[in-house]
């Protein structure tokens, strides 16, 4: 139990993006598990909790925020963590997320679910969240901490950052967006 | 006989550095001389100087505004400061407002990872864009039949418009409306493909800083540009003078 106490409480969420980031994540290959030495993934898209935890250190957050779900989900993140790592430029600029903001949230839903059905063509309305007018990058609700540009963040530079915090330092990392 | 004016050399300082120069030049052109970096995305040797991004504003010892380095002139005994905490803040603020001005979506790009306006963000330690974004709806004008403009990734630098103007000598292009609704256009605002005066050339797009001019058939991060006939094309031209 005292081992784990010491360890990084480590989250990753993952909001209106592909999953590349997390991929790229997972691209850190061997290296992983001398990362899992030294953290706890306490929270993520493959870990069975209900409820976002409490006391998280670090959360890296993938994807842009495009609805009110999302919203609520990053200011729970927010309030809960000590360190906001924005993950990726869908979550820092809106990127390929954003795309659609030119030309509205009902033409995408009826472009994937209508024009591009086979079968039993209907616009999901149930369980899964409405869709926001506009998508915008995370640090526009709420403070971010890091910034980890790319489309996807390469492994090594997402490697990088997570042993410079965990070393204690405040990664600024110089990389090009896209 | 025409007695030709001795050229007359002034003295300043950059950065605290003496340095010297011809009375015509600008401070741009004079720091570039002496390898003194001042960031850009208007300028480009051989094209005429514009001001049009503002990057290159420089602080002048007396002067009480920021003055853009590519439009001016240098002076006897002028004090020039192109790198300051402040200076890079106002930069960095500028180039944020060009990101958030248009839609530069870099990882879709015909040019990313050759583009100047993305390398100028990680020059510049660019972290995220501070303003709002504002997601214009920006036209794809695709009628020419090799080449693409796209207003989403158009920065208005005036590039194309001075190279097709001073080199090929066309000026297909020029810049209508102002603040948002400002664009670069074809003729008289007419689709490219239909333009009478346009040459084909291709200038235009090789000195566009970003994706905003594309040759077609170019996907993702393939299209990187080729400048290289602008330095030569002006020297045979001053040559000939």
């Amino acid at each position: 139990m005292t081992a784990t106490q010491t360890k990084v409480r480590l989250a990753t969420v993952w909001l209106d993006g592909c999953s590349g980031c997390h991929m790229s994540l997972l691209d850190t290959d061997e290296r992983l598990v001398a990362l899992a030495q030294r953290v706890t993934v306490v929270w993520g898209p493959l870990v069975d909790a209900k409820q976002f935890p409490e006391n998280v250190d670090v959360t890296l957050v993938e994807g842009a925020i495009s609805s009110e779900d999302d919203l609520h989900r990053i200011r729970l993140v927010r309030a809960r963590t000590k360190i906001l790592v924005t993950l990726g430029d869908c979550a820092i600029t809106g990127n390929v997320s954003a795309m659609r903001n030119n030309f509205g949230a009902n033409a995408v839903l009826k472009r994937a679910y209508l024009e591009n059905a086979t079968l039993d063509a209907q616009i999901p309305r149930q369980v899964i969240p409405a869709l926001n007018a506009i998508v915008r990058p995370v640090h526009e609700f709420v403070p971010v901490d890091v910034f980890v540009p790319g489309c996807p963040p390469s492994a090594d530079l997402i490697f990088s950052v997570l042993s410079e915090l965990l070393e204690g330092k405040m990664p600024n990392p110089a990389a090009k967006f896209g | 006989m025409s007695a030709r004016a001795p050229i007359r050399v002034k003295t300043l300082t950059i950065d605290g550095r003496e340095v010297g120069a011809r009375e015509d030049q600008t401070i741009l052109e004079v720091a570039r001389e002496n390898n003194i970096f001042i960031p850009t995305l208007c300028n480009l040797p051989g094209l005429s100087n514009a001001g049009a991004c503002r990057l290159c504003i420089v602080e002048v010892k007396g002067v009480n505004k920021l003055l853009p380095a590519c439009v001016t002139r240098v002076a006897e005994g002028m004090e020039v400061t192109v790198n300051s905490e402040r200076l890079a803040k106002f930069r960095r603020g500028i180039l944020e407002l060009v990101f958030a001005e248009r839609n530069h979506v870099c990882s879709v790009c015909v040019t990313n990872g050759h583009c100047d306006l993305q390398n100028m963000a990680l020059k510049l330690g660019m972290t995220h864009v501070h303003f709002p974004y504002q997601y214009p709806r920006m036209p794809v004008d695709a009628s020419h039949e090799r080449f693409v403009v796209d207003h989403n990734r158009c920065i208005l630098c005036a590039r194309c418009v001075r190279v097709c103007d001073e080199i090929e000598g066309a000026h297909t292009w020029d810049i209508m409306s102002r603040g948002v609704e400002c664009r670069v256009i074809t003729d008289l605002a007419q689709p490219w493909g239909k333009s009478e005066s346009c040459t084909g050339c291709g200038k235009c797009v090789q000195v566009c800083p970003t994706g905003a001019l594309s040759e077609k058939g170019k996907s993702v991060a393939e299209m990187s540009k080729r400048r290289q006939f602008l330095p030569y094309l002006t020297l045979m031209r001053e040559g000939r003078r």
